[in-house]
């Protein structure tokens, strides 16, 4: 049997990646994945922590995550569309609307 | 053994991948390889006896998440690369030095990490992880998990209606 | 006289039934564990065995439909022309465009085979029935993987098969070939949810995911009236077609033609707009491997359709003639039924527009299938009340677990 730091550790790669990518990307749709990479590192982690604590409530919270993660998805690519067909770039230092 | 090679294996796709989908400039090839790593996670999961979590999971995120991640770079044709306007700048060092500080301090919390008392045996968690179980858990009527369930139906309405008020072109 | 007819022939297909019983052990082996196997090499000898037949079968009916005569040059009635066209695409050129993503290019063919055929590893063919040591008997399912998720598997490995054609759409640089691409991911994320909530009909009904259980639910007296006649149990008439009601059957047949980019939803590939779409840089055998691993496809999603809303492994009629026929030879009969009506579709509608394709995913099917999940929820709860002793097990073991949690 695997130990369960094994599976922290991982989703704790997996999360610094995660937060890395978001800092370093310029193009939005890239940093989405990003983000949405550490919704899975904590997945991840919520699932291996339920397995050998032997309850459920890790798939609870993993079931609760997919669907707002799903929801959080297709509103975020529709700003990502409105913002590319009002500007015709979506570089996230050249969309500063509320600065200017 | 046999499950800590696997363990590794996919460790190894996983990480890969997700190198992969950041250092990759061309958003088509991020997101392929985040659907690698998203198949990888799908199969700790099985391995770790969430099996409908594991199916759900290929489904919602290998299945629909990503192919609208990939409509949406294709309907925009951001298929050629961003030209990094901070390249050379020192946001990405400084990333990469907070990411490893942040590595630092979540390995050190996880890789100690033990559960005290017996372990789980695998009968018992193969049993909880099945269709049956993750539905008598959820729709339990003395657990607390049933409201927030019928709140996220209300979330992801709140979400169609929205992606489409926003994506309508003024007519 | 018809019911000593009756009961002569039904001891008589209890003695041949008791011949088909395997004791569990044989010569040290136990035999349940190679089931699987069996299955496996069941599955796959007979997919890729099929698939030159299939376009044989689709040129022949297509002929008949037309009142052409179809293939009938090559040996008799043209059965050799399917080995000559394999062969034929063997031997052609192999073209690689230039300015493509090489990788993803030749990576393309592979993914979309692959899931394909990835999807036959929870189908099951037929029930076995092996005897234990102490004389009781057991049935197991004919199945690679027997899992509880085998419902949840065939959507996961539908879903996948998008990849391929994006990927091909993407990789080969042409404006047409990512407008098919394009065109494929909207058509199939659309179609996904009125095929998954058909689906979900079934699974409220028969209180399970898993692909024998399902089968298994449609064992039963039509609607669960107990006075019918014994040779109705199991029968057409208590396939999950009927018994939910006929909507979600229509519902996912259409989902499942437009899922496969069949005509008349073959607009990722429609000739007379994009050219051929996903696949007009793919040549010789990449054109090959895309060619089958779309008919394997619609074989997987036969195949689901036949166990889910027909009865996978049951004949037709619980008597003499149709039970002395094996499982799987009902079940193949079934998958090529839809095969059949395939070809009939194509042989008889036009292609959809565009926009009537969004309108029909979004605007009635999806509506129409979650309207009917309600009122076959309510249904089977009214079902419940009156009769219990037709409900799911699933649904029991809510009755017993509940309280006591």
């Amino acid at each position: 049997m695997v130990p369960v730091s094994y599976y922290l550790s991982l989703s704790a790669v997996l999360f610094t990646i995660g937060v890395v990518g978001v800092l370093v990307k310029r193009n939005p749709i890239q940093v989405f994945m990003c983000i949405e990479l550490m919704l899975n590192a904590a997945n991840l982690t919520f699932i291996a922590l339920g397995r050998f604590y032997g309850t459920s409530v890790g798939e609870m919270y993993v079931i609760f995550a997919l669907a707002v993660a799903a929801a959080e998805v297709s509103v975020g690519l529709g700003i990502i569309v409105t913002i590319f067909r009002t500007r015709q770039s979506i570089d996230l230092d050249e969309t500063a609307l509320l600065k200017s | 053994m046999p499950a800590l090679i696997l363990f590794w294996i996919l460790a190894i796709v996983c990480i890969g991948a997700a190198l992969t989908m950041v250092t990759a400039a061309n958003p088509v090839r991020s997101a392929l390889s985040l659907v690698v790593c998203f198949l990888a996670l799908a199969v700790y999961y099985v391995t770790l006896s969430a099996q409908f979590i594991g199916a759900v999971q290929v489904v919602v995120y290998a299945g629909a998440v990503m192919v609208l991640f990939l409509f949406v770079i294709m309907l925009l044709n951001l298929g050629a690369p961003v030209t990094s306007s901070t390249k050379g700048s020192n946001q990405n060092t400084a990333a990469v030095a907070l990411g490893a500080i942040l590595l630092l301090v979540l390995f050190i919390s996880g890789i100690f990490f033990e559960i005290p008392g017996k372990a789980v045996s695998p009968a018992t968690a193969q049993a909880q992880g099945t269709v049956k179980a993750v539905g008598l858990t959820l729709y339990n009527p003395h657990l607390p998990w049933l409201f927030p369930f019928e709140a996220t139906s209300l979330l992801l309405l709140v979400a169609v209606v929205g992606a489409i008020v926003m994506t309508r072109r003024q007519v | 006289m018809l019911t000593g007819l009756v009961a002569y022939w039904d001891n008589l297909r209890d003695g041949i039934y008791r011949l088909f019983i395997f004791p569990e052990y044989w010569h040290g082996i136990r035999l349940p564990a190679l089931v699987p196997y069996v299955a496996l090499a069941g599955i796959f000898a007979f997919t890729l065995g099929i698939l030159p037949m299939l376009i044989w079968i689709e040129r022949v009916v297509i002929g008949l439909m037309q009142d052409r005569t179809g293939p009938n040059r090559l040996g008799p009635r043209g059965l050799l022309q399917p080995p000559a066209d394999v062969l034929k695409l063997f031997f052609k050129e192999d073209i690689q465009p230039g300015s493509i993503d090489v990788r993803l290019y030749y990576l393309a063919p592979f993914i979309s085979m692959l899931v394909a055929l990835s999807a036959g590893a929870v189908i099951p063919l037929q029930t076995v029935t092996f005897r234990n040591v102490h004389g009781g008997l057991y049935t197991v399912p004919v199945t690679p993987g027997n899992v509880n998720i085998g419902l949840l598997f065939m959507l996961a490995a539908s879903s996948l098969g998008v990849y391929g054609i994006i990927l091909a759409g993407w990789s080969s640089n042409n404006k047409y070939s990512l407008l098919g691409g394009l065109r494929a991911s909207a058509q199939i994320i659309s179609y996904e949810l009125a095929m998954g909530l058909s689906l979900l009909c079934v699974v409220l009904l028969a209180g399970s995911v898993q692909l024998d259980h399902i089968v298994n639910a449609q064992n039963t007296l039509p609607f669960g009236i107990h006075w019918l006649p014994s040779f109705l149990k199991g029968s057409i008439f208590s396939w999950y077609w009927l018994q939910s009601l006929i909507v979600p059957v229509v519902i996912y047949t259409v989902a499942m033609i437009a899922e496969t980019n069949r005509a008349p939803f073959d607009l990722p590939e429609a000739e007379s707009e994009l050219v051929a779409g996903f696949h007009t840089e793919y040549t010789s055998m990449k054109f090959a491997t895309f060619f089958a691993g779309e008919y394997v496809n619609m074989l997987m999603i036969c195949g689901l359709n036949a166990s889910v809303f027909w009865g996978g492994w049951l004949p037709p009629f619980n008597c003499f003639p149709f039970t002395f026929i094996p499982g799987f030879v009902w079940y193949i009969l079934k998958v090529m039924m839809g095969i059949f009506f395939y070809t009939w579709l194509r042989a008889t509608l036009p292609r959809l527009r565009y926009d009537a394709l969004m309108n029909l995913g979004w605007k009635r099917m999806l509506p129409l299938a979650l309207v009917w999940l309600f009122l076959l929820a309510g249904y089977s709860l009214v079902r419940t009340a009156t009769a219990p002793h037709i409900t799911p097990t699933a649904v029991v073991t809510v009755a017993h677990v509940a309280p006591g949690r």
